[in-house]
C-alpha cells in the first residue's frame, strides 16, 4: 500500500502543479484571444442595463460636507498638458480659452471662461473614484452641460455628447477624448467644473474647465475640454470605442 | 447499524448525495470563484492599499500598504506609516492576467462577478424550492446539542461514518449556511458599494459599511475568508476520503461502508 500511495501523492502534486500552469497560460492566451475578451464584455452590458433599472434617470450621487474634503485633491493621468497651444493659452491664464461646441446642435456656439463662469452654477461636494482603486473628495463648482446643452440647443439625432481634450496622452500625438449618452450629459450633478475646493481649477486637475459625471469613474470626466461635440454615434472618432481609455480596453460604461 | 461484525462489503452501497444541479452550480462557483479571486487581486496591484472610511486621502495614513507600491513614496500626504506594510504585490502567478492589465482584470472580474451572481440565485431557487436548504443545510435541536461535541471531533479529525456519515454534521452546516447567507451576500455587497453608479440608488447607503474604502477593504478581507473556507473545505474532502467526496461532486453518488470501524 505505501509505495503506491506515495506515488499517487507524487502525481497529485505533479499533475496539480501542471495544471496551475497550464490554467495560467490559459488565462493569458484567453485575454490575448479576439473573441474571449469579447464574451467577457457581457458582464458590462449586463451591469449597464442591471444598474439603470436599479436607478432613475435623475439618481443622484452622494454628496458630502466640508469636513470631509480630502485634505488635497491628487491629480491622475495627465498633470500638464505637453502641447504647445494649450501652453501658450494656460500663460495667458485662459483669456484666450474658448470652448467650442458643435455637432448635431441646432446653434454651435463659442463660450469663453468668462461667459460660462457668468452662467447659473452648482456647487457640489463628490466623490471620485478611480478605476484604480482609489477615492478623493473634493468641491466642485461649474455650470450644468444641460444648460449649456440648451443653449445650442441638440438636434433629435443626437445621442451622445463628445469631449475632446487638450492633453495628449503620454507624448503620443493622440489627444485624450471621452463621451456619454444623453441621460448623463442632461443629469443634474453633471457640470463643466472651472473651480475646486473654491479656488480656480488647477492645471494638474484639468484646468479651465472638466467635466464632473458623478456617477461613474474618473476616467470618464475629462479633463482640459476644448470642444464638445453632439453625435449619433461615436464608432466613427477615433478608436470607435467612445474614448481613450475605451479604445484601450477599458469599459464605456463606467458605473462600477 | 448496531451490526459491525457482518462483511463490510455487504454494508457498503452508493446513494446520490448530490442533486444534478447542486453538482453543476457547485463547478461553476469553483471556476467563478478562482476567477474573481485572480482578477481581484490583479485589481488589488493597481492600487495596492487598503483604507477605512470614504477616501483613500483623509490625511489619515492607509491600513495596509504595500511598501514601494506608489511612485511618489507612501500613500498618505503625511508619508505616515501604514498599520500594516508589506513587502510586495500579488506575484503574477497568483493575478489574471499575470502582467499587469487593469481593463482585462475588469473585464474578468465583473463578468464573472455576473456568472456568480447568476448561478447563486439559480442554487438558492432550486435549494430553497426542493427544501435542500431546510431539509439539510438547518441544524436539528439534536445538531446544536451535539454542536461541543462535533467540534472536538473535528480537532481530532474524527469523522461520521455509515449511516451518520450521509447527512452534512453540524459544523459542516453552520460552514455552508455561513457561506451562503453571510460571507457570499456581503462580498456582494461590498462589491456594490464600490460602484458610484449604485451610490445613486440610495444617496448614504454606503456609510452603513463604513464608506466607499472600507468596503473595498471588507470586500478584500470577505475574498480572503472565502479562500480560508475553500482550504478548510479542501482538506476535510481530503480527510473524509477524498476519491469518494469527489465522486459524490461528479456523479452524485457517495459511498456508505457501514462496517468500516474508524
Amino acid at each position: 500500500m505505501k509505495p503506491s500511495k506515495r506515488s499517487r501523492r507524487y502525481f497529485l502534486r505533479h499533475a496539480l502543479t501542471g495544471a496551475g500552469a497550464a490554467l495560467l497560460a490559459g488565462c493569458d492566451a484567453l485575454s490575448n484571444s479576439s473573441w474571449f475578451p469579447k464574451v467577457l464584455g457581457i458582464g458590462e452590458h449586463l451591469s449597464r442595463v442591471a444598474q439603470h433599472l436599479v436607478t432613475s434617470r435623475r439618481s443622484m450621487a452622494q454628496e458630502f460636507t466640508e469636513a470631509d474634503l480630502s485634505p488635497h485633491f491628487r491629480s491622475n493621468g495627465t498633470a500638464n498638458p505637453e502641447d504647445s497651444e494649450y501652453q501658450a493659452l494656460a500663460a495667458r491664464g485662459f483669456q484666450d480659452w474658448k470652448l467650442r461646441v458643435d455637432g448635431l446642435v441646432q446653434a454651435p456656439a463659442e463660450f469663453t471662461l468668462a461667459e460660462l463662469r457668468a452662467m447659473p452654477s452648482r456647487t457640489q461636494i463628490t466623490r471620485h473614484d478611480c478605476v484604480e482603486g482609489w477615492s478623493a473628495i473634493g468641491k466642485w463648482t461649474g455650470v450644468q452641460l444641460s444648460h449649456v446643452l440648451e443653449l445650442v440647443r441638440l438636434q433629435p439625432e443626437a445621442r451622445y455628447v463628445v469631449f475632446h481634450c487638450a492633453d495628449p496622452m503620454w507624448g503620443e500625438p493622440e489627444k485624450y477624448y471621452e463621451s456619454i449618452d444623453l441621460e448623463d450629459a442632461l443629469h443634474p450633478q453633471t457640470i463643466l467644473a472651472y473651480e475646486l475646493n473654491d479656488e480656480i481649477l488647477p492645471i494638474k486637475n484639468g484646468a479651465p474647465l472638466r467635466v464632473r459625471i458623478e456617477r461613474q469613474l474618473g476616467y470618464k470626466m475629462a479633463k482640459y475640454l476644448m470642444r464638445i461635440e453632439a453625435v449619433e454615434s461615436f464608432a466613427t472618432i477615433r478608436g470607435g470605442n467612445g474614448g481613450y481609455w475605451e479604445d484601450r480596453g477599458y469599459e464605456w460604461y463606467a458605473g462600477i | 447499524m448496531p451490526n459491525a461484525t457482518l462483511d463490510p462489503m455487504a454494508q457498503t452501497y452508493l446513494y446520490r448525495r448530490h442533486s444534478l444541479l447542486v453538482r453543476i452550480t457547485h463547478w461553476i462557483n469553483v471556476i467563478a470563484l478562482t476567477a474573481l479571486l485572480m482578477s481581484g487581486l490583479q485589481i488589488f496591484n493597481e492600487h495596492p492599499a487598503l483604507y477605512w472610511g470614504d477616501t483613500s486621502y483623509s490625511g489619515k495614513p492607509a491600513l495596509l500598504e504595500v511598501k514601494g507600491g506608489f511612485p511618489w513614496g507612501r500613500q498618505s500626504e503625511t508619508g505616515a506609516r501604514p498599520l500594516i506594510e508589506v513587502p510586495d504585490k500579488f506575484p503574477s502567478w497568483m493575478i489574471v492576467p499575470s502582467g499587469t492589465w487593469l481593463a482585462m482584470g475588469r473585464r474578468w472580474h465583473l463578468f464573472f462577478a455576473w456568472l456568480f451572481v447568476i448561478n447563486g440565485i439559480v442554487y438558492l431557487a432550486h435549494s430553497l424550492a426542493s427544501r435542500h436548504v431546510q431539509r439539510d443545510l438547518k441544524p436539528t435541536r439534536e445538531d446544536w446539542r451535539g454542536l461541543w461535541h462535533s467540534f472536538k471531533d473535528h480537532l481530532r479529525l474524527r469523522h461520521p461514518h455509515g449511516e451518520e456519515a450521509r447527512r452534512y454534521n453540524v459544523l459542516q452546516k453552520l460552514a455552508y449556511l455561513l457561506l451562503i447567507f453571510g460571507l457570499f451576500p456581503l462580498i456582494l455587497l461590498t462589491g456594490w458599494a464600490m460602484s458610484p453608479w449604485l451610490n445613486s440608488v440610495w444617496p448614504g447607503w454606503v456609510d452603513v459599511l463604513g464608506g466607499r474604502q472600507s468596503a473595498r477593504t471588507l470586500h478584500f478581507i470577505a475574498a480572503w475568508t472565502v479562500v480560508l473556507f475553500v482550504l478548510i473545505h479542501v482538506f476535510q474532502v481530503f480527510v473524509t476520503g477524498f476519491w469518494n467526496n469527489l465522486r459524490s461532486m461528479i456523479t452524485g453518488r457517495y459511498k456508505i461502508s457501514s462496517g468500516e470501524p474508524s
